[in-house]
């Protein structure tokens, strides 16, 4: 059975490169996914379990024939259990992500870390108010220290709540602790998950579930929004400014290096390394015109927010990119990073560098990143990239003429200055009914879903019916790439919004950052509520993920939901093997938390579930 | 003719099998609606292990019309119901001589390997189960009828099932 390439993406560009790899005999992601069909039933429902070795267990999904694992575990356990496995390395993830960013942060404000500075003092001072560090008669250096302890004991505090959740409407934070489910330390969170589906722990699946909820909410306020903050005090709170994004932004006569992952510790430092007059000349006597920075996937958001730097595609356009046999050098850190990439780049001349000391990939070239020689090794990455381009295989480079503007850097700060100061013309707008409501259209992409059918078509679905959306990570690539990141694409919008749009001069879709910057619209949902003096679950607006597939992706369903966020998924989680989990993710959470999740494939039904919750929200509030 | 064809030596035991023959014989033909079915959708292939080799088989039964198996069996233990067509086996009749078994035009030449090392008794009451099984509850495999292929054979990840010409394995 074989795909046809127009059935893989809706992307112009994808699909060239796509047909230029059938050609070349190139094997990509759909083919192996090809491979795998049809994927095992089991798995798909969620119902096997490796959680010892009297196992693995597995239920029947037909009840004929075992419908317990060896320990007794039922369905609705093995579900719940590996349900909460995947928040916890979901949250892990975002979590460790934050970590190395504080640590950084610390390194920098004991003058260990030469190359970083403090780029948003504003944040600094705010952040450290936040968290009750005194700041008079400080150098800003000793309150940065200051602040980097503190945030550093929010992952192993043993006492007390997170401080993060702080932020959260005063409603929220009572319905959570009367629920116990307060994030404490966030590493005891996840370890708690890990302790709680060891055999024989925790056997209840809605207690499993509440622990579930916890974790996720110790990642979104806490590990990504820490992630958030300190990332823009060293690197800038992103503001608005335009770049161009797709494949065509490779460069057929410059040095194309690549920044792909998810960390913008390094990538900062590559920005920076490329516009070094040493590494431009050297270029130049490799016959280069310069050196061309571009990113993929969330290291390629965090540069495109921050210094707009192009970027060349989403999670599934990473092969893409390296198929085009233009690219010098493959630049990785952590996160969603194919290990193909090291079979399909020893196809091309392509350099794959892995810079994290806690990943690598099979056939790289490893230059590890530490933050002390931060600009050192940046510079060696970009110096092999330029090295690398004498060769380039000309008759094995096609770069696809696509690429498309679009406008980036709407963080929370960002729109707040965009609306002059306060959230109110937003709260106008929307109590006035210019604007139906809010959805928030993040995640990644799924070889499930045709590449970027499910974003687009949601998202346009819901301009069109005067939803403002605000968008992450693969799904603000995929909107960026249809060229709805512009003001122009206003006139796509209900003509309410379009109104809006033309009078802040914004786009009707908002790019507020990478995956960890969901904590941005849990900030923006969270004032807006605040303002009108409501819960978050009060608001008219709706979460979608049309496209998810990471362990990621499932932390933030949990804590989007947990935050009182209705959200819809495009992809079926492995969680259908049990009816009770099944029903309660999708019902009985709203009684829990006042929130749920639906699944729906079909980005234009999913659209209609997200202004169907948004009207019901909009009648209680007394609006129309 | 095309027949499908077991190489146990391949089976992982993943029971994958089963649940996609499930599916292919349900309403919705899908997963995640089949689940939700009442009456649940059944299987006409099952799993069984043979203990003494540590080993699991795919067994399906197609309930051959003029089924080989039946006109060898010396004591008729084994028999044909001529209007369900369904093969039964009578435990009471059956001097475990084997010969049915090693008949089998679905099982490739290692199966009958495994009769021969001795592990008979065990194998075969799994095998003899599931014929009476699929008999007591009048389903047969019939091969996926409508589909080019079988839904056991597309599920199977290693290959233990093919859809083959029978001469061909
Ligand atoms: S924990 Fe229970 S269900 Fe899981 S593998 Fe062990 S015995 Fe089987
Ligand atoms: S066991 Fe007998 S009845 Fe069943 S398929 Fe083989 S020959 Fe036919
Ligand atoms: S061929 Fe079809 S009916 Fe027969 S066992 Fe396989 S899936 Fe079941
Ligand atoms: S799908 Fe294949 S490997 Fe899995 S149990 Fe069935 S025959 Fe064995």
């Amino acid at each position: 059975m074989k795909t046809e390439i127009d059935e893989k993406s809706i992307d112009l560009a994808s699909q060239k490169i796509l047909q230029k790899a059938e050609e070349e005999g190139i094997e990509t992601a759909w083919d192996r996914y090809e491979k795998q069909l049809p994927q095992c039933s089991f798995g798909q429902l969620g119902v096997c379990c490796r959680n010892c070795n009297m196992g693995p267990c597995r239920i029947d999904p037909f009840g004929e024939g075992a419908q317990k694992g060896i320990c007794g575990a039922t369905a609705d356990i093995i579900v719940a259990r590996n349900f909460l496995r995947m928040i916890a390395a979901g949250a892990a993830a975002h979590s460790d992500h934050a970590r190395d960013a504080v640590l950084t942060f610390k390194k920098m404000s004991e003058g260990e870390a030469g190359s970083y500075r403090i780029k948003d003092e504003a944040k600094l001072l705010s952040l450290a108010s936040e968290y009750g560090i005194p700041s008079d008669g400080k150098s800003l250096e000793e309150i940065a220290a200051n602040l980097a302890d503190v945030l550093l004991q929010e992952f192993g505090k043993q006492d007390g709540h997170l401080q993060c959740t702080k932020r959260v409407p005063k409603s929220r934070l009572k319905l959570w602790a009367e629920l116990g489910i307060e994030p404490r330390g966030i590493d005891r969170e996840i370890v708690e998950c890990m302790h709680r589906t060891h055999i024989g722990v925790d056997n209840d699946a809605v207690h499993i579930l509440l622990q579930g909820l916890r974790t996720g909410i110790s990642d979104g306020w806490g590990g990504s929004m820490i992630a958030t903050d300190v990332q823009d005090i060293l690197f800038g709170t992103p503001q608005p400014r335009k770049s161009t994004v797709n494949l065509g932004v490779l460069s057929r006569d410059k040095v194309n290096v690549i920044v792909h992952g998810h960390e913008p510790i390094l990538s900062e430092m590559i920005v920076e390394a490329a516009e070094d007059p040493e590494l431009l000349k050297l270029a130049e006597e490799k016959g280069a015109a310069g050196i061309n920075v571009i990113g993929i996937c969330c290291t390629g958001n965090e540069t495109l927010m921050r210094h707009g730097i192009p970027i060349a595609g989403n999670f599934l356009q990473q092969e893409l990119a390296v198929i085009t046999g233009a690219v010098e050098a493959m630049v990785v850190d952590v996160q969603c990073i194919m290990p193909s990439l090291g079979e399909l780049t020893g196809c091309y001349h392509t350099k794959f560098i892995s810079t994290s000391p806690k990943a690598d990939f099979p056939n790289t070239v490893r230059m590890e990143f530490h933050e002390d020689r931060a600009y050192e090794t940046a510079k060696e990455i970009v110096r092999t990239a330029v090295e690398n381009f004498p060769n380039r295989i000309p008759e094995k480079v096609t770069i696809p003429e696509e690429k498309q503007e679009c406008m980036a850097g709407f963080s929370a700060e960002a729109i707040l200055n965009a609306l002059g100061g306060s959230p109110d013309p937003l709260i106008e707008a929307i109590t006035g009914g210019a604007v139906r409501g809010i959805g928030a259209v993040v995640g990644c992409n799924n070889v499930k879903i045709k590449h970027n059918y499910g974003h687009v078509n949601l998202v346009k679905e819901l301009i069109k019916n005067n939803v403002l959306v605000v968008t992450t990570g693969c799904n603000a690539i995929a909107c960026a790439e249809a060229g709805l990141l512009l003001p122009e694409a206003s006139e796509m919008a209900g003509d309410g919004l379009k109104a809006v749009c033309k009078a802040l001069g914004i786009p009707p879709v908002l790019h507020m950052g990478s995956c960890v910057d969901i904590s941005r619209i849990l900030v923006l949902a969270s004032a807006i509520a605040n303002r009108l003096g409501v819960d978050i679950s009060d608001l008219p607006a709706a979460g979608a993920a049309p496209e998810w597939m990471s362990e990621k992706a499932v932390s933030i369903g949990a804590y989007v939901v947990s935050s009182g966020v209705f959200t819809v998924l495009g992809t079926i989680p492995a969680v259908l093997g049990s009816q009770a989990v099944t029903s309660l993710l999708t019902g009985g959470l709203n009684d829990v938390v006042r929130a749920s999740f639906a699944v729906e494939p079909d980005p234009l039904k999913a659209a209609d579930l997200m202004l169907e919750h948004i009207d019901e929200k909009r009648k209680a509030l007394g609006l129309n | 003719m095309k027949d499908l064809m077991i190489r146990p030596e391949r089976c992982m035991g993943c029971r994958s099998c089963e649940t996609a023959c499930a599916i292919a014989h349900s309403e919705s033909k899908s997963l995640f609606l089949a689940i939700g079915e009442k009456p649940a959708p059944k299987k006409r292939i099952n799993l069984e292990p043979v203990p003494d080799l540590g080993v699991s088989l795919p067994i399906t039964c197609r309930h051959c019309k003029d089924a080989p198996c039946v006109s060898v069996c010396p004591t008729k233990a084994i028999y044909q119901d001529e209007n369900a067509s369904m093969i039964s086996y009578d435990p009471n009749l059956c001097v475990d001589c084997w010969t049915c078994s090693t008949v089998c035009s679905r099982f490739t030449p290692l199966y009958h390997m495994i009769l021969v090392m001795g592990c008979w008794t065990s194998s075969m009451n799994h095998n003899r189960k599931v014929i009476s099984r699929q008999a007591e509850a009048g389903i047969k495999c019939d091969l996926c009828e409508g589909r080019d292929m079988p839904a056991c054979v597309e599920a199977c990840p290693t290959h233990a099932l093919v859809f083959a010409e029978v001469n061909e394995v």
